[in-house]
């Protein structure tokens, strides 16, 4: 109750300057806020419209133009969507898992206090945040390892994202040492400790690092280009980027034929149907996400 | 010096019959950085090499900087680096501050509904992947797309866009700006909201307005956010963007488009120049360094914010 009548005094005391700056401000946001959601809106619109009647369309898009499911169902009928879609699932979820655990490990060790060669081990990794062999020599590296033409290649050398790991570094340092101290004098090993002290404790971080590490595989596409020759093991990326430059192609020419119309639908709903997924989750996982960057902004 | 080494070994000793359970967790994130990481900058010797794959790294024999004599008198030399710079330099002037004035818009504003509703409407971009932003941006480009309509409005003629090399880093920088400004937006709203109010109850009795609290109050308080930040973004300068410009350019605006990282990319995933590619990457990587180093020296004399 007393905030209200301290903000009510405030709003009183605003000068007409400020008032001006409100709503200029309010106005500026919106904007900001139409200008980031149209592109969106625009592509769902789209991709419900009929191809023909879309092509003739001109300026902005706010609902379809003859409404039209011809393009999902032809999305649909797309073999390689599908197996786009479980190639994606099997990297999501199994790297996903593998990321956090590795990740959990390496965080685990460096969070201890009183260990001989954490400070070395740290400088060895802090290094590769600012120095790498780059592009090739990492190519070669996965064609040495005999990691080309397969998924394990998209898990593997991407186990441990370095950011992430001195995040959640950061996070374990919170955990009171007397619990730790405790379960290494009534014997418990510190793999132990790690799965059944430090990780239970950890369930909010967690959750920000299985998001960032998913929201990264999800949206991945380079390294599935560079190393997978067959088309049945693309990620959905990879399917999306196909589907997407084909059309683009036969769009630059402009010809108005109907094959070009529906290509043109069938495109946005291919988006839609990769896309939505995730944007349909994300507000609500949102404070997640910010607790994430907050906890890295303290320790950078 | 023999005692000193004794007490080393016995203090690793110590250490390992302490601690040998936690360094065995640490075995496989180890290995991980070895191999993924150790490994490609071991390999990054195959620019002074000339290495062939069936003969391996090792064997492979040696050609000092002939390479980086190639690729320094390459007739596209120029052209790449001041791309690449250029490129980087717009997206560091207009995409590094965008984040900044965002936040600073957003603190202002009073109703929680609203500020929350911008929040998630601008973080929207950063969940959608770089095969469909780009993807939307060729859309709106085309001569059809609804740029051209803006341009069409104005009595111009319908182009594709993405064709004019002088509008390629507009549009790069552009859209880079609407995925990233929401997201870039978090750190310093998180840093504003640590800005002590008793500071602003002190400048607004002392009667600065709003504008003197935001230069002398605001601006200061998140300074060490906005420098780590910059610091940061500036060692990466060199570095950010060939997976978005594989993307969005085309051979059409090589001429503004074409960077160091793509031009490394199509010499070596493309032509299997191995030894070649790499050492343009290395170049690249090695001014990365420079400049961070660079960065973090200017700002340590000059603030007192660094890296280390």
């Amino acid at each position: 109750m007393k905030t209200a009548v301290v903000k009510t005094a405030m709003k009183v005391k605003r000068s007409r300057g400020e008032r001006i700056f409100a709503v200029f401000n309010y106005i500026l946001l919106t904007i900001l806020a139409f200008v980031c959601l149209y592109p969106v809106w625009h592509v769902l619109m789209a991709s419900f419209s009929d191809g023909n009647m879309l092509a003739r369309h001109r300026g902005l898009l706010f609902w379809p133009e003859g409404f039209s499911l011809e393009a999902y169902a032809r999305t649909a009928q797309n073999p390689s969507i599908m197996t786009g879609y479980l190639n994606t699932l099997f990297i999501l979820v199994i790297g996903t898992f593998l990321d956090v655990v590795m990740t959990s490990m390496g965080a685990y060790f460096l969070s201890r206090e009183r260990v001989m060669f954490k400070k070395p081990i740290m400088l060895m990794i802090t290094f590769t945040m600012f120095f790498g062999g780059g592009m090739i020599p990492f190519y070669l590296t996965l064609k040495d390892l005999h990691l080309t033409g397969t998924l394990w290649g998209l898990i593997f050398p991407f186990l441990i994202n370095t950011h992430n790991l001195i995040i959640l570094r950061s996070s374990f340092q919170g955990i009171p040492a007397s619990l730790i101290d405790a379960a290494q004098i009534d014997g418990a090993s510190h793999l132990k400790i790690l799965f059944m002290v430090v990780l239970p404790l950890s369930k909010a971080i967690l959750a920000v690092m299985v998001l960032y590490y998913g929201v990264g595989i999800w949206n991945s596409w380079f390294w599935a280009t560079a190393i997978l020759r067959k088309h049945e093991m693309y990620p959905l990326q990879v399917v999306l980027r196909e589907i997407l430059s084909t059309n683009a192609a036969s769009m630059s020419t402009d010809s108005g034929g109907d094959s070009f119309s529906v290509g043109m639908t069938i495109r946005y709903a291919t988006v839609v149907v990769s896309t939505f997924p995730i944007l349909c989750i994300y507000p609500f996982l949102q404070k997640y996400f910010t607790k994430g960057t907050m906890v890295g902004a303290v320790k950078e | 010096m023999k005692g000193q080494k004794r007490s080393f070994w016995a203090r690793a000793r110590k250490d390992w019959i302490r601690n040998r359970s936690l360094y065995f967790l640490m075995l496989p994130p180890i290995l991980f950085y070895i191999l993924f990481h150790y490994k490609p900058m071991y390999g990054v010797i195959i620019a002074f090499k000339d290495y062939s794959p069936t003969v391996g790294i090792a064997k492979s024999p040696w050609v000092g900087l002939e390479h980086f004599k190639r690729f320094f008198s390459s007739v596209y030399f120029g052209r790449l680096v001041r791309n690449t710079f250029l490129l980087n330099v717009y997206n560091l002037l207009f995409g590094f501050p965008a984040p900044i004035i965002l936040a600073l818009l957003l603190n202002e504003v009073r109703s929680r509904r609203f500020k929350n509703a911008v929040q998630t409407i601008t973080y929207m971009p950063h969940f959608i992947s770089l095969v469909v932003i780009t993807g939307i941006v060729k859309d709106f480009c085309v001569s059809t797309g609804i740029f051209n309509d803006v341009v069409a409005l104005f009595g111009g003629e319908r182009t594709n866009l993405l064709m004019n090399p002088g509008l390629y880093r507009s549009l790069y920088v552009g859209s880079g700006i609407w995925s990233g400004i929401g997201w870039g937006s978090i750190i310093y709203l998180a840093a504003l909201a640590g800005v002590d109010s008793q500071l602003y109850e002190a400048a607004s009795i002392d009667g600065a307005g709003k504008w003197k609290q935001l230069i002398h109050v605001t601006l200061p308080s998140i300074s060490p956010t906005i420098i780590t930040m910059l610091i940061l973004r500036i060692g990466q300068l060199m570095s950010l963007g060939y997976e978005k410009t594989l993307l969005l350019y085309n051979s059409a605006v090589y001429e503004t488009a074409d960077i160091i990282s793509t031009y490394t990319y199509r010499m070596g995933l493309g032509n299997q120049e191995w030894s070649y590619s790499a050492a343009v990457g290395l170049f690249n990587s090695a001014i990365n360094i420079v400049l961070l180093l660079a960065a973090n020296r200017i700002s340590r004399k000059y603030t007192e914010t660094s890296l280390w």
